[in-house]
């Protein structure tokens, strides 16, 4: 899947991998696609509440080993 | 004013005072749903942390002025994200709760329920997050743990500090909801591990089997801890009579409840055995035994001074479970429209086997959320 733009939030725990892919999902088109990696357990259920909540599309979502990672679709 | 932090021991101070507390909850909604902080002075309500991270400006006019007020997340930190915001917008006495509810989960309040005969004690230890009770039977520089939570630490602590030695740990029967500090307890302590045989056909490691007829004493020759067979919430669930005066329940009878037949998946090969024990069995002890269960599943089922607890006669006058005359009306109520089942039970009762050995993050997962163990919720 083509995303406009990576963010690696490995590492960092809850709040700052939601703070951050808003952040980052703001400087972007509607349509764009941005992919996050998280590592913090707690974004398997925040990161789709949040996009759902702030109108954006999760298109995709996977576990690979320990880190999550999305795609989220700017709405 | 700066943001402060509450440790779970001062959170659960004021749950069992009654005091007056403000939780703004910033979890996502499934998770407030499935579980949250109760007490009789709370008032709570939820906002996910994600719906603040622009300011907290919707949220002002839902917090109180006088009441102080405690932000709680998953693990600490966005609980401490979102109350910095409030206390910039001027609110004088604003706490994060400390560890998030994963340490609420794990905290223990230790309650003295009596003095028993030659100088001894019994304690109940309150896990307030998950209504998880355990027990130390203390006496003559000698203890028993009774159904004791995976944080084992708490109990030796307690016991150090009352010059105890742990020479017996019993499980009640093969926990479902929580992951058992029994076995760990034992082998840290260099004490017995009891366990009902019936429950114990599938386990990986050595137990002493808990049986009634086989009294385990406990420090003083008279301190007899006194088994007695009584299945339905698992076949090999056993109660335990203390000092001839207090009934250690298990999972069989709550103070508002009874226990559920079917989480090891033999619902309707348990009911017959659950009838038996709690119309028949039960029936013929003394009336004047104090009922101390395994759970409790609401706040209100506790006592001023923070103690789960009851009279059997009381419980024969008052419980639901035990008002039901005719048999099939009590198979209908045990087996038909439970409450969900506890999260990650069929795992759980995998490690109290020994059968699975997850690492610590994975063992808190597992026991994330309310135990379940009750037929009504």
């Amino acid at each position: 899947m083509d995303a406009e733009k990576i963010l690696d939030a490995k590492g960092l725990s809850c709040p700052m991998p939601v703070v951050k892919a808003k952040k980052a999902i703001d400087d972007l088109q509607p349509g764009d696609i941005l992919e996050v990696h998280v590592t913090d357990k707690g974004a398997r259920n925040d990161m789709p509440a949040w996009a759902q909540a702030s109108g954006h599309k999760l298109v995709k979502q996977i576990e690979e080993g320990n880190v999550l990672k999305f795609w989220i679709k700017r709405g | 004013m700066a943001l402060k932090n509450m440790t779970p021991q001062e959170l659960a101070k004021m749950v069992i005072n009654g005091d007056k507390l403000f939780i703004l909850d910033v979890r996502n909604t499934d998770e407030f749903d499935d579980w949250k902080i109760e007490g009789k002075g709370i008032d709570i309500i939820n906002v996910p942390y994600f719906h603040l991270l622009d300011g907290v400006d919707g949220i002002l006019g839902d917090l109180p002025k006088e009441t102080p007020i405690l932000v709680v997340c998953a693990k600490g930190g966005s609980s401490e994200f979102v109350g910095e915001q409030i206390v910039e917008k001027g609110f004088n006495q604003v706490f994060s709760l400390e560890g998030g509810m994963k340490a609420w989960s794990e905290y223990l309040e230790p309650v003295k329920i009596a003095d028993l005969p030659n100088g001894g004690s019994l304690y109940q230890f309150i896990r307030l997050g998950k209504g998880c009770l355990s027990y130390m039977v203390a006496s003559n520089g000698e203890a028993a743990v009774v159904d004791a939570a995976r944080m084992i630490d708490v109990y030796e602590n307690f016991a150090k500090k009352n010059n105890l030695t742990i020479k017996a740990t019993i499980d009640t029967h093969l926990h479902a909801d929580h992951i058992s500090g029994g076995r760990a307890l034992a082998l840290a302590t260099g004490a017995t591990y009891y366990l009902p045989p019936k429950d114990a056909t599938e386990v990986t490691y050595q137990y002493e089997p808990l049986e009634e007829g086989h009294d385990i004493v406990v420090g003083h020759s008279t301190m007899n801890v006194h088994p007695i067979y009584s299945p339905g919430h698992t076949i090999g669930s056993t109660s335990l009579i203390i000092d001839d005066k207090y009934l250690l329940t298990g999972d069989i009878l709550f103070v508002e409840s009874i226990g559920r037949p079917d989480l090891a998946g033999k619902a309707e090969d348990w009911v017959s055995d659950l009838r038996q024990t709690l119309y028949n069995k039960y029936k013929k002890l003394s009336e004047d035994l104090i009922v101390l269960p395994a759970h409790f599943s609401h706040i209100h089922e506790m006592g001023d001074d923070g103690a789960v607890k009851a009279k059997l006669g009381a419980l024969y006058e008052v419980n639901e479970g035990l008002q039901v005359e005719d048999e099939a009306t009590f198979r209908r109520m045990v087996t038909k429209n439970l409450p969900p089942q506890p999260h990650a039970y069929r795992e759980i009762r995998q490690v109290n086997m020994g059968k699975l050995t997850p690492d610590m993050d994975e063992q808190r997962e597992m026991e994330i959320g309310p135990n379940r163990c009750a037929v009504h919720e």
